[in-house]
């Protein structure tokens, strides 16, 4: 290459703007890969049955005027609207059975134990590795044993188990960062441990506690697998299996309703995750690295 | 009442001691997790021993029967060698492709925020609903893939293929859709590793001329090699277990052709009823877990003498 003369001064913005070239010539063919199934997705629900239908024209975009009429459709006569109230519900309980375990467990791990707390660590971690598709077939004897079975209490009572390990690991990651001055003061001041933990630890790791709530509100409302084996009468399904179970049905597939359906709950989901995806990243090294 | 005042307060400055309190603190995590996870665990093994059917927590004790009828399945075969394949090749792929992502992901561009989000919602939306945009890809009839291939001069007109029609076809349909659900995964863990690496030992390195591949070798390398084999072991526990993507694109055809351990477990504990024997087959994946598991370990012990 030749270089322009005078030197450095005028070479390192152009050496800057041919970076900044290369990287959106990466990341850009990425990120229209990975998004093009839901740009897809959207594109077809707008779509009108005669123009679906017809092979000769475009899938990925439309060729008659666009139509509300598939979202009226799923919004109407299906049971979507009740399959996502299912899905918060059962959200927002695991949610608050998973910082009742995961808050405490957290700080203790972080703060009050020495060697073997690190070992019990490394073990709660371990336990997301077990999968449910490795629990699923002996959970539905307990499930069905409690009398918990086709209901929405069974996944309530099993999601935890995978939340509180993820939780408990990310929660002890944001409490390392925070400095043991600050409640060392308020013990020197009187106050106990729990008291501190409650008046003076949580309101600081507030982000933290934030990002562990849609996280875990994220996890349960995509589990598939004891769902599917939990539950089977119509209104008492979740989004993530309601979707696929009920909605795609014998020959005739109602696709753009069906696609609609997969659409909604994705985009807000994936919009929080992206919000606070800054701060899982540092809980999760916050844990791993310290 | 006299008494309960001082008995209150010591008490309290029992709970106040460490050796109390962070095990009252852990314990309700503890007991969750041993409870789900651990019971259930116990349990599945204890199945597996038995010819327990569904509606029953009891069956008889036949020893390995279940175990040794499986391995001798053509199907279960079949789906042990799928559940290679997909782990394998996927894992390839996505490390490859999060590798170069992440090394551009990086870096601070304009509209940075905005990319960022359209690449992490295969792994943020629930994957079920994922699936569904690529059945509808893949579909028989009015598929997509094929459509661009069409437009493209790929495929001539009549050739399309069937992509949940033929094994080889469909297998590379779970592929690529479970490739496409866990790069952004694979890319955040790598992101996340890059960024915990101090940027004074690159400066460092730079100041003391070591450049371009020499820089690579001894220096990047090995700072990036751990955080990859995390985000390896990562995918291959997600993978190896994972049944979402199988149970919906293929259920397992055509002809039990693309089954995974966990579909066929699914089919043969939940469909058919038989829990000890699908309790077998599930029970096979603890091998490759466990074997993740001491990586793990051995990992985190690294990390903590370092």
């Amino acid at each position: 290459m030749v270089r322009p003369p005078g030197g450095g001064d005028i070479a390192v913005p152009s050496r800057r703007t041919r970076r900044n070239l290369t990287t959106y010539l990466v990341v850009g063919p990425f990120a229209i890969a990975l998004a093009f199934p839901f740009y897809v997705m959207l594109i077809t629900s707008f779509m009108s049955q005669q123009d679906l239908q017809n092979a000769r024209n475009s899938p990925l975009w439309w060729n008659d005027p666009p139509t509300l009429k598939h979202y009226d459709f799923l919004l109407t006569d299906t049971q979507y609207l009740r399959w996502l109230g299912n899905t918060a519900l059962v959200g927002g309980v695991v949610v608050l059975i998973t910082l009742a375990a995961a808050v405490p467990a957290g700080y203790a791990l972080a703060r009050l134990s020495g060697r073997w707390g690190q070992s019990l660590a490394v073990g709660i971690f371990l336990t997301y590795l077990v999968p449910p598709t490795l629990l699923f077939l002996p959970l539905s004897r307990v499930v069905s044993e409690l009398g918990l079975n086709d209901s929405l209490a069974s996944l309530m009572l099993v999601y935890p188990s995978f939340t509180i390990p993820f939780a408990t690991w990310l929660l002890m990651g944001f409490f390392k960062t925070i400095p043991s001055e600050l409640e060392d003061a308020a013990l020197v001041d009187g106050s106990s441990r729990v008291g501190a933990l409650w008046r003076i630890i949580l309101p600081v790791s507030l982000p933290g506690i934030l990002t562990v709530v849609i996280f875990t509100f994220s996890l349960s409302f995509s589990e598939f697998v004891y769902a599917l084996t939990f539950i089977s009468t119509s209104s008492h399904k979740t989004i993530s299996i309601g979707v696929p179970t009920e909605l795609i049905r014998g020959d005739v597939f109602f696709w753009q309703g069906l696609l609609a359906a997969a659409l909604i709950p994705a985009v807000p989901i994936a919009l929080l995750y992206n919000v606070f995806l800054d701060r899982f990243i540092a809980g999760f090294t916050g844990g791993a690295f310290r | 009442m006299a008494r309960r005042g001082p008995t209150g307060l010591r008490l309290r400055d029992r709970l106040e001691e460490r050796r109390f309190l962070a095990p009252a603190l852990i314990a309700p995590a503890v007991l969750f997790i041993t409870l789900l996870v651990g019971g259930p665990l116990v349990l599945a093994i204890y199945l597996s021993f038995t010819n327990a059917v569904a509606g029953s927590l009891s069956g008889g004790f036949i020893g390995l029967d279940n175990f040794t009828r499986e391995w001798s399945n053509p199907i279960f075969r079949d789906a042990l060698k799928n559940t290679f394949i997909f782990v394998f090749v996927s894992q390839v792929i996505v490390l490859v492709l999060a590798k170069i992502l992440a090394n551009f992901l990086i870096r601070d561009f304009r509209g940075k925020w905005f990319l960022r989000f359209l690449i992490i919602l295969p792994w943020a939306a629930p994957i079920s609903l994922g699936v569904i945009g690529w059945k509808w890809a893949f579909d028989s009839l009015y598929s997509w893939v094929n459509w661009i291939g069409r437009a493209v001069h790929i495929l001539g007109p009549g050739s399309e293929p069937q992509w949940t029609g033929e094994p080889k076809l469909a297998m590379a349909a779970i592929i690529t859709t479970h490739a496409w659900r866990l790069l952004p995964f694979a890319t955040i863990i790598i992101l996340a590793g890059l960024a915990s690496i101090p940027r004074d030992i690159e400066d460092a390195a730079a100041v003391d001329g070591a450049t371009g591949w020499r820089r690579m070798v001894y220096i990047t390398i090995p700072l990036v090699a751990p955080i990859m084999t995390i985000a390896l072991l990562f995918g291959i526990v997600f993978t190896a277990t994972d049944m979402i993507v199988v149970y919906l694109l293929t259920n397992g055809g055509p002809f039990n052709s693309t089954h995974m351990i966990t579909t066929w477990a699914f089919q043969t504990g939940i469909v058919s009823g038989a829990l000890g024997d699908g309790a077998a087959v599930s029970l096979y994946m603890l091998p490759i877990l466990a074997v993740v598991a001491v990586l793990m370990l051995w990992f985190a012990r690294r990390v903590e003498v370092t």
